[in-house]
């Protein structure tokens, strides 16, 4: 019953996993693939808090914290994008973002 | 100790569940609401690990701030998200393949590797014990002296997500009637206000 280091890595494991499914899932909704990167950097964090308190070095939980802080900053300019996006096109679907033709 | 195992399995547990629902669910404000509940087994996990520091982050930052952004913007455009699941079945299964591939390389990985023999030795910033120092404060001890420029940088990158998300979402309408501050502080009695000698009994 003891709760060791390949425990947590099991479940950022399987929760990157999922992250990444979601993307092939909702491949036409724009929020929810958001979404599903949020959760694999979540992932990422479970990650990086594990090997730190496994190894008793912090700096793995300084790097989370600015994980979290650019998460936030994607977050935030990935809606922003989506709100003007919306605003012009009146959809959010991935199928019609072809203004360039990429 | 029985009682950290069954914590453990507890928050992971639901944790995955959460996930699975994240990507499942019709509804995208469900999917949020369960990305929420996601982070917050997500910072029990941290707390069981001893990271309660980063653990009132997750739930300050990501449910406060970044979930909740989520929901303004889920709530605010009107789509049809029956429109957006279409094909959902159609992908179901590269994606499932995709999936299981990665999750068992990852395993491969995990099960594979070990830690080097002297790699305790080699830390970074060592943790310091518990009786010297809490999790908080062995943090904000070599955030502020060791990582300071690195610190500074997260910042501006707020900085600079903030200026961005303001300057992409601003918009001036044209025919909005505004508030003009500097017209109205700049006008003076003399040029706005007549005095009109008013005959008696004749009205104005």
């Amino acid at each position: 019953m003891e709760i060791g280091l390949a425990h947590y890595l099991t479940v950022a494991a399987i929760l990157f996993t999922l992250g990444l499914m979601g993307i092939f899932l909702n491949r036409k909704n724009v929020i929810v693939i958001l979404m599903s990167v949020e959760l694999m950097l979540l992932a990422v964090n479970i990650n990086l808090v594990s090997f730190s308190t496994h190894l008793g070095d912090l700096t793995g939980q300084i790097f989370t914290m600015f994980v979290l802080t650019v998460a936030a900053a994607e977050a935030a300019i990935g809606l922003a994008i989506l709100v003007v996006y919306y605003r012009n096109r009146a959809s959010i679907a991935v199928d019609d973002i072809n203004a360039m033709k990429g | 100790m029985i009682v950290e195992a069954l914590a453990f399995y507890l928050f992971a547990a639901v944790a995955v569940a959460c996930g699975v629902m994240v990507i499942t669910s019709k509804n995208p404000v469900h999917s949020v609401l369960f990305l929420i509940l996601a982070f917050f087994n997500a910072a029990g996990l941290f707390v069981i690990q001893g990271a309660e520091f980063l653990a009132m982050i997750l739930v300050i930052v990501y449910v406060g701030a970044v979930a909740v952004l989520f929901l303004f913007v889920v709530m605010m455009l009107d789509v049809n998200f029956a429109e957006l699941r279409e094909g959902f079945a159609k992908y179901l299964p590269i994606g499932a393949a995709i999936g299981i591939v990665l999750l068992a390389e990852l395993v491969l990985i995990g099960a594979g590797w070990v830690f080097g023999p002297d790699v305790a030795g080699v830390a970074a910033s060592p943790t310091p014990a518990l009786s010297e120092a809490t999790n908080t404060e062995a943090i904000g001890r070599i955030l502020y002296t060791k990582y300071v420029y690195l610190f500074q940088g997260a910042g501006m990158v707020l900085l600079v997500a903030m200026v961005g998300a303001i300057v992409l979402t601003l918009r001036q309408r044209s025919g909005v009637k505004r508030q003009n501050i500097a017209a109205q502080v700049a006008r003076d009695a003399k040029a706005e206000v007549t005095v009109v000698k008013v005959p008696t009994g004749s009205g104005v």
